[in-house]
């Protein structure tokens, strides 16, 4: 079984993924409903700490150095974890993981897991393979649960189903679950799914999760959570199998005390989630008898390379980029095509395809910076997408079609006038001719050509205007009394051509 | 199983080719670097213990929890009047509980070495807990004396623990500071009775965790 | 002072009553504005599109330009935080440490036009009179980069006859975000739609903002739905006084 490193949803790109989006006015309406509560909710809790710029500064300081230390830490958490009495196993790519995870469950004869919300595990396609052999994987988030009862996807990494109102999830529920009296009220539908899932905990005994820090010090493994199904999962089944990231490592065990404030606060705005369990290898007497962490790497190794970009694996995915995201706001998840959607998936999906696909994510931002903003490690976003952006050129660049393309002529062109002002000067003069084949009879351009056709879709594009500023200047100047020597000095060392570089 | 070591070694040279370090890492120099990592964020509460109390509480009471505060030498009869009140009789406690803390005419179970079956045919579970933190509402458990494993505060749906005055700080390193020690215990923090906010963000109370929490809080 | 106006290439070709109501207002309050007309772009466009490289020559050129300049004055923020967010990044880029030392000595000399106002010249009533109902939309950039926070807000309360009217998520992008209004049309569009229906609710006659760009692309959706709401850069309201005549756009 020979496996993608990562398959793409599709091969759509974003402006065409997102235009089917946008067409659905209920999930842009329910998009926009929680987006706008996680929103208020966060911003409230995050201006109750006076010290939140610090906790940035230090999260963001602690995720930079583990990093940069990235092999010294994982081999201080494979020691530490193992005389704990964890086995580590190490995955190279999503083929490797589930064979890993796979064989693990066979050894157990298990046919059925419960899982805990997992984003890696649906980046490596976890339970398609698992259905491929024979095991069903249960998921036991209630988010995650409708998503795999509805068959459908996540949109958000910490409230996958945010898309779904809750009319839509009482009609999965009841066809999937067999209920067809239950009702609507969130209350209802959240008893359903106790009930449904209480009888799974009891009964199986191999569990999956992900997990949201590791601690090299100790081999301590944190997960946080609401509903009490992530305990379940780690507490009674006689096997747990943790699939992480091998980014997700923290140092020391004192370092949660930074993200255990900024992550709950950001993600769902609380001062803490109801849950957070730690814990090193197994207890005797307490949880799983036999545990182990997959650490998956799956095209993050290569991202430490790329100084600017590194940053984007500091990510504690908390979800605040796509709260506070405008583009997010209109599309959802789904526009994105990735488990990773969003900001910070506009610039961690191409990465981890080695920017071979998704070429078009790093261009789905207005870089209106809002991501930034909220980003409790401070990763800036806007930052690595224009640097990403600069990949997809130069590569674009090196094809024949990508330099004779109209975006690469465009952009030289315009280079070559904003590098001599007499250039810029004699478009502008151009411009104001040459636009007459394209203004409308009421004076402003309705229609454009080619790749600009979308933009007058929507706008009217206000013509240029008879006489640009440097050409009134100019005439201003003149008029003045004595307008010989001229107002606009010339600057000592500049000169209208740039020394070559 | 497929070969983990070639895997394992592949992902460290990527690693090290990727950031450009040798196999050894000069463990001296990255402490160095760890120990001046920026620390500036708030570490030690300023609040007087009254204030800090009432933060406490006000954080438990907005989870929808019970507080009630009292003096020490009447833990064992406010248990009794919640578990009358809750109506709540066959109750779940963890090795190492203080005896003279249980009432009489309530069905006190040891269930530290219960299975999940046992434990979901009880209507509650007693504790006390190793260190509170008020700022976020959080109770923190260990597996450790009148606390015992994850599973028997996590199956019955009924949670009751005494929780010290001297055992509630104000802020989340404090509560780390004070961990640390023990920090390979399973641990448990939970903040309010369990929740989601998975359908159109409406915050409903216990989904799979214990959906009833009181507090008593000892002066 | 004297004050050297960088007009950005765009209020240059398409927003002249903007750098016009810059220097009308400058020389109003009593300060030499020069304009050097070798100027052209600060490389926004292309660096932002990803054409870094491209986007060196014109930095350096308006290095070059600006290098013995006291004070330069930008009509827009985006231009202003293009330098202070990105410049020293082109440097490095270029290898160039000249350059590098360069844009350290200039950028503390660059000033976002209401920023210079309020924080080099510390005025805050202008004396402009604007007898209009007007809303303020906050760009990503003025308040994301520069941080300039109230600062265009203060300036509109001083000035005599305009009521200000308060937008509704005032801070949300308006979706133009340059090329990517080009790439992304739709959800360009739609975030646009989302802004216009705040301003529209505001009732306002005027709808201002300390960049042209997001001006602009605002007005392209209250002229295609015909509606009489007018955009104006802040320059020219702040410029504009009792009895002259008004160049809202
Ligand atoms: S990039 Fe920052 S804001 Fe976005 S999910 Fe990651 S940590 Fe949160």
């Amino acid at each position: 079984m020979k496996e993608q490193a990562h398959s793409p949803w599709s091969n759509r790109s974003f402006p065409e993924a997102a235009k089917d989006l946008l067409a659905d006015s209920q999930i842009r309406r329910n998009v926009r409903h929680a987006t706008n509560i996680i929103q208020a909710k966060r911003n409230r809790v995050v201006g109750e700490l006076p010290d939140w710029e610090q906790l940035r500064v230090s999260g963001a300081a602690i995720r930079a150095h583990a990093l940069a230390h990235l092999d010294h830490y994982l081999a201080q958490f494979e020691d530490n974890c193992t005389r704990a009495g964890g086995h580590v196993h190490w995955a190279r790519d999503a083929a490797e993981a589930n064979r890993i995870i796979l064989e693990l469950i066979q050894r157990h004869s298990a046919k059925e897991v419960i899982k805990i919300k997992t984003m890696t595990s649906e980046e490596i396609g976890l339970n398609r393979n698992l259905e491929a052999n024979g095991i069903h994987p249960h998921e036991t988030d209630l988010a995650e649960l409708i998503i795999q009862l509805g068959h459908d996807k996540p949109s958000h990494f910490v409230v996958p189903a945010l898309h779904k109102n809750r009319q839509q999830v009482r009609e999965i529920f009841q066809r999937e679950m067999h209920l067809p009296d239950l009702g609507e009220q969130p209350e209802d539908l959240a008893s359903a799914a106790r009930t449904y899932l209480r009888e799974k905990y009891l009964r199986i005994k191999v569990a999956v999760s992900g997990a949201n820090f590791l601690v090299a010090e100790n081999g301590a493994v944190c997960i946080v959570e609401s509903e009490g199904n992530g305990r379940m999962c780690l507490t009674l089944p006689d096997v747990l199998i943790s699939l992480v990231g091998i980014e997700k490592v923290v140092p020391r065990y004192r370092d949660l005390e930074v993200f255990l404030q900024t992550l709950p606060r950001s993600a769902t705005g609380e001062r803490m989630n109801p849950y957070n369990s730690i814990w090193t290898g197994v207890h005797a007497g307490d949880g799983p008898k036999e545990f182990h962490v997959v650490l998956l790497d799956n095209g993050r190794s290569p991202i430490l390379a790329d100084g600017e970009a590194r940053q984007t694996l500091q990510c504690i995915r908390c979800g605040a980029c796509l709260n506070a995201c405008p583009v997010y706001h209109q599309t959802g998840g789904h526009a994105y095509e990735s488990v990773y959607p969003g900001p910070i998936g506009a610039i961690l999906t191409p990465q981890l395809h080695q920017m071979k696909d998704a070429r078009s994510l790093p261009y789905a931002s207005s870089l209106c910076g809002a991501c930034y903003e909220v980003c409790p490690v401070k990763i800036n976003i806007p930052e690595v997408l224009i640097h990403l952006r600069g990949k997809v050129v130069q590569q674009d660049q090196k094809t024949l079609a990508g330099k004779l393309g109209l975006w690469n002529i465009g952009m030289q062109a315009a280079a070559f006038l904003f590098e001599d002002s007499t250039r810029l000067s004699l478009a502008q003069h151009l411009g104001q001719i040459g636009q007459k084949v394209v203004v409308s009879k009421n004076g402003f351009i309705e229609h454009l050509p080619l790749m600009l056709s979308g933009w007058t879709q929507t706008r009217d594009l206000r013509p240029l205007p008879a006489q640009s500023f440097r050409d009134w200047w100019a005439q201003r100047e003149k008029a003045k009394p004595g307008a010989a020597s001229s107002s606009s000095p010339q600057p000592s060392n500049a000169t209208e051509k740039p020394h070559a570089e | 199983m497929p070969n983990s070591s070639d895997a394992r070694d592949a992902i460290f040279s990527s690693i090290r080719t990727a950031l450009q370090v040798p196999a050894n890492a000069d463990t001296a120099a990255v402490a160095a670097e760890y120990a001046a990592l920026p620390r500036l964020y708030k570490r030690e509460g300023t609040m007087n213990s009254e204030a800090l109390l009432d933060l406490f509480t006000h954080r438990l009471v907005e989870y929808d929890a019970g507080v009630c505060r009292i003096s020490a030498e009447n833990i064992s009869r406010e248990i009794a009047r919640i578990l009358g009140e809750r109506g709540r009789k066959r109750i779940a406690i963890p090795d190492g509980l203080p005896p003279e803390w249980l009432p009489a005419g309530f069905d006190f179970q040891n269930a530290s070495r219960f299975n999940e079956h046992q434990l979901d045919q009880l209507e509650g579970v007693l504790t006390g807990c190793t260190v509170a933190c008020a700022e976020t509402g959080s109770i923190v458990l260990q597996n450790a004396a009148a606390q015992g494993p994850r599973s028997l505060t996590l199956v019955p749906d009924f949670h009751l623990c005494v929780v010290f005055a001297a055992q509630v700080v104000e802020t989340v390193p404090e509560c780390f500071a004070r961990l640390d020690a023990t920090a390979a215990l399973p641990t448990t923090f939970f903040s309010g009775p369990s929740a989601t906010a998975d359908i159109e963000m409406t915050r409903i109370k216990g989904v799979h965790g214990p959906r009833f929490l009181d507090v008593l809080l000892v002066l | 002072m004297r004050v050297s106006l960088f007009i950005t290439c765009y209020n240059d070709t398409l927003f002249p009553e903007t750098g016009k109501a810059v220097v009308r207002l400058l020389e109003r309050l009593g300060h030499t504005v020069e304009f050097r007309k070798e100027q052209t772009c600060c490389g926004q466009m292309h660096w932002n599109t990803g054409y870094l490289k491209e986007a060196i020559p014109i930095i350096r050129h308006f290095v070059n330009v600006y290098r013995d300049a006291e004070t330069i004055v930008a009509p827009s923020s985006s231009c202003v935080s293009m330098m202070r967010d990105h410049y020293m990044k082109a440097a490095e880029l270029a290898q160039d440490a000249k350059l590098a030392a360069d844009v350290e000595s200039l950028l503390p000399r660059v000033y976002e036009f209401t920023e210079f106002l309020v924080k080099k010249l510390g005025v805050e009533d202008v004396g402009a009179t604007f007898p209009h109902k007007v809303t303020y939309h906050t760009s990503c950039h003025s308040q994301r980069s520069l941080h300039l926070g109230d600062i265009p807000i203060r300036l509109l309360k001083q000035v005599r006859s305009l009521e200000l009217l308060p937008l509704e998520n005032p801070q949300e992008c308006c979706g133009f975000g340059g090329t990517f209004s080009i790439k992304n049309p739709d959800v360009s569009s739609a975030m646009l739609a989302d802004k216009v229906r705040t301003v529209l609710n505001t009732g306002a006659e005027v709808c201002t903002a300390v960049d042209n760009s997001c001006l602009m692309h605002i007005y392209g959706s209250l002229h295609r739905q015909r509606t009489f709401v007018r955009t104006a850069h802040i320059a020219e309201i702040l410029a504009s006084t009792a009895g002259a005549q008004e160049d809202g756009k």
